[in-house]
């Protein structure tokens, strides 16, 4: 039994992580090109040029092939929550389905009405509503993500809600307090600049293949200016906000902020591992050492986590085995008055079905006693409260080391593109081209190190991922994920076969 | 105001808005019945087009009102949303499948380089037009069917079939209600194709799909007339909340809840109305009538299926894990908070209007499929 349910929590691991990562193949290109044409085709209407006009359509022939298979990956996922995760959409539905639900009204009908007259109202509505349109496709795309992100925010930072214990689920109680949460704020700022950086980089990319090619050098060039200078400005903005991410993971899933550094013992002045290569057999509790190979900059992660270059931050082993020096009560301890709060919720639900009532209140109130412990009841050993190791540490350098690379193409293009020689710098138009895929691989990483890290966990600290999963046989969902599989990379490959021969055909015909 | 409702007014009211997204999907599916024509109705590869692109300017309209149900249902009734998806798991999936063939489907026949063929793309459309509304329909079929799961007391679903939901489809009643929304499919789409399109000849042939498909779809809905009046339902005592089964539960809440026989009644006249008009003496609204008639009998149908004291997605092995719209439904702060957003439906709704009547105020025609956005037609 215990097999069969791990088994089937893989599978549906895997095959929310196989949507969630094809899905954000799409999505940002989408929610950063509506702003890019948008910005395009204003300049067009200031203007009147034709020019920019036939460039606004190019880009939105290249935004119409991506953003289907956005709008096919995502429904996915919202019916994935109720299919492969029922006992989570049970036990957090009353606070997460709000989010969903507002993302349908607000931001989805803006996109679908709007969408059909940026596509096909050329001819049958005037410049100016046209215009509109492609802004009202730009804004529901982005508010659209508002919302799925204040759902994923609420997942690594609950609040606003209670248990409530009769009907055995977190219900809400302050939707601001969800909606507004310092999380949720983040989790939207980082998340659409970087998809803007990405949108900008396949801009600038596309454009310097032109360039390379030495075909429609007016439009790439046009193109390069505003996408370099967009991108630029929302680099700065994924830095920041990537380093207020730290800080609030630092304070809220202090885990996942010592996987992403590695960081099994906890330590004042904590030096920050720039590069490293993990040892693969370092378990929690262990004495081996944690890197075979690292280069680290002294007191740098207390700087960034604390504000604070002396500041203590904490290890896994902290947070797996405690540490009373410092006041962390560690997973090991919480899964022994975790498993009271289980064990008195079941004796509650029992008395109550006995209508036993003085049973019922002792029961509720040792229930109460423990509540805020009562997800890791459900661990079965105390290591499980680590997320893995080595991905998020990889994944987070990845994510770093290329969104520091990104600003310096930009700036370089701006640089060039003003001193007029552009078309002869063929190494960074080069660079250009391969910083699209470049692009992608940093916004795959930066979604690893959110979720990965947040591991046991479907929702922080509450609800792990074993008890979140549909009561089904692995065997039903390995088959699904399998055609998932099929079916997301035959849309891939189509796409990435049409928006070649799209850029091949070019903005003239 | 809404922050003075009483949890039981808000459930009933959430009901309410979930059965009229429903409802309107289901007027929406003209888009799914059109793609279902491309192989009967279209006698060249332009006619085809035409269709197609017909259809394309509201394929999202119809994919946002399914996935904006299916966020309602969430909010609103988890319960559901985890016992059937999580259960009926093979209906579900089978439907998204569909779904996801169709959003891509519109963007890719037509471009070059596509992989799969311009053919493979209509396969696609044609497979969510028909299987996959048939199963949207045998899935609404086990609101009165019933379907075989059981709830733990911490509201855990465990499925009594290995079939996770495929069982459903072969319930005459529910094949019968699938077959029903197909054909009804079919014809709004050939209502709507009559008074999008300027091609004379596939207007005539549209004409005349309507009243055809309205005649395919007959039986099956007198099927589930007579399934309706006649089979035990799932009733709820209000005082104790226990399932128990009703004999001619449904005709019972009709002949309780008069303005639902009403709505039923008033719809089916409309639709047949609306076809009659479209069929018989060439009028081009009859998309309008069949439209309202559909959202009327969708509302018909959610109401019997969830007031009045009745379980809306029952258990036929353990009666007592039924959930009715009481037991199913979020907190009332939740209920309330979502109630204040729904004030923004009607705003939704008449800027959908709005660009709806934009768009559609000239007829689509061979020309603008040719002409100078040709490349950005589907």
């Amino acid at each position: 039994m215990g097999d069969q349910i791990l088994t089937t929590v893989d599978w549906a691991r895997a095959q929310f992580a196989l949507t969630a990562m094809y899905h954000w193949i799409f999505v940002p290109l989408t929610l950063g090109l509506s702003f890019l044409i948008a910005f395009f085709e204003s300049i067009y209407l200031k203007t009147g040029d034709e020019e920019w006009k036939k460039l606004t359509k190019f880009w939105m022939t290249l935004f119409g092939v991506n953003f289907a298979v956005g709008v096919a990956t995502g429904i996915i996922l919202e019916f994935q929550f109720g299919t492969n995760w029922s006992n989570y959409s049970w036990m957090v539905g009353d606070i997460f389905g709000a989010p969903l639900a507002i993302e349908g009204i607000f931001a989805f009908f803006i996109e679908a009405t709007f969408f059909s007259v940026m596509f096909f109202g050329w001819n049958k509505v005037s410049k100016g509503f046209h215009l509109f349109s492609t802004w009202m496709v730009a804004l529901g795309a982005n508010l659209s993500a508002v919302w799925i992100l204040v759902a994923n925010g609420w997942m690594q930072f609950p609040t606003g809600m209670a248990f409530n214990p009769d009907k055995a689920r977190f219900e809400m109680q302050n939707f601001w307090e969800v909606a507004l949460s310092p999380v949720a704020v983040q989790k939207f700022t980082h998340t659409t600049s970087s998809a803007f950086l990405l949108a900008a980089l396949f801009v600038v990319g596309v454009s310097a293949l032109f360039l390379l090619q030495k075909r429609h050098q007016l439009m790439a060039r046009r193109s390069m200016v505003v996408a370099a200078v967009f991108g630029f400005i929302a680099s700065f903005f994924v830095a920041f906000n990537g380093d207020e991410s730290a800080f609030n993971v630092a304070r809220r899933q202090p885990m996942k902020l010592a996987a992403m550094e590695g960081l099994y013992q906890g330590q004042e002045k904590a030096p920050m591992v720039v590069l490293g290569v993990i040892n693969a057999d370092k378990k929690p509790g262990d004495n081996l050492p944690a890197f075979h190979q690292e280069v680290k900059i002294p007191s740098m992660l207390s700087l960034l986590a604390n504000r604070d270059p002396d500041s203590f931050v904490p290890g896994i082993n902290d947070l797996v085995y405690g540490n009373a020096a410092r006041n962390i009560v560690g997973a090991e301890q919480r899964m022994i008055t975790g498993k009271i709060a289980v064990s008195a919720l079941a004796s509650y639900k029992l008395a109550k079905e006995k209508v036993d009532a003085p049973a019922a209140a002792a029961a509720l109130a040792l229930f109460n006693k423990h509540k805020g412990d009562l997800g890791y009841g459900y661990l079965i050993t105390p290591a499980q409260a680590a997320p893995p190791v080595a991905l998020t540490f990889y994944s987070f350098r990845v994510m770093v080391v290329l969104g520091t690379l990104f600003p310096l193409i930009f700036l370089l293009v701006l640089f060039f593109s003003f001193k007029g020689t552009l078309e002869k710098q063929r190494w960074l138009l080069q660079a250009c081209v391969a910083s699209i895929f470049l692009g992608y691989v940093a916004q795959q990483a930066g979604w690893v190190v959110a979720e990965v890290g947040r591991q046991p966990w479907a929702i922080q600290g509450l609800l792990p991922v074993g008890v979140a999963s549909t009561n089904i046989a692995a065997s039903q969902v390995q088959v699904t994920f399998f055609i998932f599989l099929t079916l997301f990379t035959a849309l891939l490959l189509a796409e990435i076969r049409i928006m070649m021969k799209q850029i091949k055909i070019g903005p003239e015909v | 105001m809404i922050g003075s409702l009483d949890h039981t007014t808000l459930q009933q009211l959430w009901w309410l808005i979930t059965s009229v997204v429903g409802s309107l999907f289901l007027f929406l599916t003209f888009v799914q019945g059109g793609q279902t024509l491309i192989f009967t109705t279209a006698c060249s590869e332009e006619e085809k087009s035409l269709i197609i692109n017909a259809m394309g300017r509201k394929w999202e309209l119809t994919f946002t009102t399914l996935v904006l149900f299916g966020g309602a249902l969430f909010a609103a009734f988890p319960l559901f949303y985890a016992t059937s998806f999580g259960g009926a798991y093979w209906v579900w999936m089978l439907i998204l499948f569909t779904f996801v063939m169709q959003a891509v489907s519109y963007e890719y026949r037509k471009k070059p380089h596509n992989v799969l063929g311009a053919r493979t793309f209509e396969v696609f459309m044609f497979l969510n037009g028909s299987v996959g509304i048939l199963l949207i329909g045998a899935a609404v079929g086990t609101f009165f069917t019933g379907s075989s799961f059981s709830l733990s007391q911490y509201n855990s679903v465990t499925w009594g079939t290995p079939f996770h939901g495929l069982e459903a489809a072969l319930s005459p009643f529910n094949l019968a209600f699938g077959l029903f929304l197909v054909f009804l499919a079919r014809t709004l789409g050939a209502m709507y194709i009559v008074n999008h399109v300027a091609h004379e000849p596939l207007v005539q042939r549209a004409r005349r799909a309507s009243w055809v498909n309205l005649l395919w779809a007959l039986p099956f809905l007198l099927t589930v007339l007579f399934g309706l009046l006649t089979m035990d339902g799932f009733a709820v005592d209000p005082a104790t909340g226990k399932i128990f089964l009703e004999k001619g539960k449904y005709l019972h809440n009709l002949i309780g809840m008069p303005a639902v026989a009403v709505l039923l009644l008033g719809g089916l006249g409309s639709v047949i109305y609306g076809v009659v008009a479209t069929g018989f003496f060439g009028k081009n609204s009859g998309i309008w009538f069949g439209g309202v008639g559909t959202v009327l009998v969708g509302l018909a149908v959610f109401s019997l299926a969830g007031y009045h004291d009745t379980a809306f997605y029952p258990s036929v092995t353990d009666l007592q894990s039924s959930l009715t719209i009481y037991n199913a439904s979020s907190s009332k702060y939740t209920l309330t908070v979502m109630s204040y957003v729904a004030i923004a439906v009607p705003f939704v709704l008449a800027y959908v209007a709005y660009v709806w009547r934009l768009m559609d105020a000239k007829k689509l025609t061979l020309e603008e499929l040719t002409g100078e956005d040709a490349k950005e037609m589907y």
